[in-house]
């Protein structure tokens, strides 16, 4: 031991770090023992049965839901983060214009009481009119189709310029041509060295455009480069455990 | 009778009917936009259940002190802050969701309100508290109102982008932002204070619709929230200053004309507003894109 080591460059310190992290609902066990870390500018996708913990543990990320054991290090401050929920979670109904809703993600610039500033306002224009939503800015949020509203709240998160973005069923509801759409843009966030971590469910999709997977029941069963852990058998070995935790709860 | 007679005269004879539209229209201005919020939220009957959640408070408040303003709005509040806060640990921490836990917490307090009320006193006052009494309106009572309405404004004016996130997407302004939990309980805050103020004019039972059905019909006639606030603003005004007039020709408790007024304005809304009746059918019958 007396040349010099190179550390590896791949070995950045993690933008989120898990350390045997659980989270439970109302006494049911959702997600445990989850421990590894999301390195700066990775792309993720977390894969898994229903009901496998998936949106819980990016909640868990984004300090959404309280910890039941373990803890969560972040790198960034909260306001770097971007959290996507499910649409379903979502007032569609929102008496709220385009344009105003996706000014929203000025919030970490703005904080609560500042305005929002017309370079501000003029920027956000045209990353609605990037995407094909120039001609309804005034529109009320609750008449875009499902593909729209989705394309609105990526141009939200774009302005919020967070370094680490979570993604929770993006493109749940959004038609082919929508859902390569936003894949370029999170590959173009990978691209600016973002860390994204996306919730999925098309394996396809996964080996195309995501780099490193997170296969989740419960607890990880897999976490690494894609083409591994999307092999047959971790597959089955988890729709096997779906089935037995199933059999448990009923 | 001349107009003037019978819209303006009343208000410039008597001090009483002045002050009385003084704090009807204060607080129209306050809560009906607070109503509009809880409508977003899918919170209307939270509304509802924190307005006979106040009851009890009021009750204590007249048993120690009679019918003295400061006791019964102290005691409204406190009562009205209890529920908001047992009603989040039931929903947290038991199997019950919100909105049965609010169910729960406002009958229990309604049903002990009353009780204390007619066991100590008259049914006068019993009457008085429920169905509220323009004579009761003091100079104190005009400065609670009053100042009730204006941080209000104030709270509503500085915590708008936090509300609006809140009711819009909740995860979102929690994920950057800490305080998420903070600003819903700051809201309901507001919630409990303007019942507690509307209480002496429109009654604790009444004391709810102000608030609520101006802001349902006023989502009917606007699909952005800025106008819906104006709107619903604007006819508890119309509701009040009608209700005041309606209920002092006529000789009926102030709170439920004005309540029926409003259901009035709510009835036009229904049939002729843009997202109404009418305006659905005209949508309805326009030829396919």
């Amino acid at each position: 031991m007396t040349g010099l080591r190179l550390i590896p460059t791949r070995e950045a310190a993690p933008a989120v770090q898990l350390d045997g992290v659980g989270v439970a609902y109302r006494g049911r066990t959702v997600l445990r023992d989850v421990t590894g870390g999301f390195a700066a500018g990775s792309l993720t996708a977390v894969v898994g049965p229903n009901g496998a913990g998936k949106s819980t543990l990016l909640k868990a990320i984004a300090d959404l839901v309280p910890l039941a054991a373990g803890r969560v290090t972040r790198a960034l401050p909260r306001h770097a983060m971007a959290y996507l929920a499910q649409q379903s979670s979502i007032e569609r109904g929102f008496p709220l214009s385009v344009l105003d809703c996706v000014c929203l993600g000025f919030w970490p610039a703005a904080r609560i009481w500042h305005r929002v500033s017309r370079a501000q306002r003029e920027a956000a224009c045209d990353a609605l009119a990037a995407v094909g939503l120039g001609d309804v800015l005034d529109r009320p949020v609750g008449t875009l189709s499902a593909g729209q509203f989705q394309r609105m709240l990526f141009v939200r998160v774009q302005l919020q310029d967070a370094r680490f973005i979570l993604l929770d069923e993006p493109f749940n509801a959004v038609d082919a041509a929508t859902t390569e759409a936003l894949l370029r843009t999170v590959a173009d966030w990978h691209a600016e060295g973002r860390t994204v971590v996306a919730v999925l469910h098309d394996h396809a999709q996964v080996r195309q455009w995501f780099p490193q997977t997170l296969l989740l029941a419960h607890a990880p069963v897999a976490w690494g480069p894609t083409a591994e852990v999307l092999c047959d058998e971790n597959l089955r070995h988890v729709g096997q455990l779906a089935d037995a935790w199933h059999d448990r709860a009923a | 009778m001349s107009l003037y007679d019978w819209a303006v005269a009343p208000f410039a004879d008597f001090v009483f009917m002045r002050r009385a539209l003084a704090a009807t229209l204060a607080l129209a201005l306050g809560s009906a936009p607070l109503g509009v919020l809880l409508t977003l939220r899918r919170m209307s009957l939270v509304g509802d259940a924190l307005a006979h959640a106040v009851l009890p408070g009021v009750a204590v408040g007249f048993l120690l002190a009679g019918l003295s303003l400061p006791a019964l709005s102290l005691g409204g509040f406190i009562a009205g802050v209890v529920v908001v806060l047992g009603a989040a640990w039931v929903s947290r921490f038991t199997d019950l969701k919100e909105d049965a836990s609010f169910a729960a917490g406002y009958l229990i307090a309604l049903a002990v309100g009353v009780l204390l009320i007619s066991s100590h006193g008259t049914q006068l006052d019993l009457l008085h508290i429920l169905f509220g009494n323009i004579l009761g309106v003091d100079r104190d009572g005009l400065v609670l109102v009053a100042g009730v309405a204006s941080v209000t404004l104030l709270a509503m004016a500085v915590l708008y982008r936090a509300f609006l996130l809140e009711s819009f997407d909740p995860g979102y302004l929690r994920s950057m932002s800490g305080a998420g939990g903070v600003y819903q309980v700051v809201f309901l805050l507001l919630v409990v204070a303007n019942l507690v103020a509307a209480f002496q004019v429109m009654g604790t039972l009444m004391a709810v619709g102000l608030m609520m059905l101006p802001a349902v019909s006023a989502r009917l006639w606007h699909a952005m929230l800025p106008a819906q606030l104006l709107n619903a603003a604007a006819q508890a005004v119309v509701a009040g200053y009608a209700g005041l007039l309606v209920s002092f020709h006529a000789d009926l408790p102030s709170g439920p004309v004005i309540v029926m007024c409003s259901g009035a304005l709510y009835a036009v809304s229904l049939l002729f507003a843009p997202q109404g009746w009418r305006g659905n059918r005209r949508r309805a019958a326009m030829p396919p894109l």
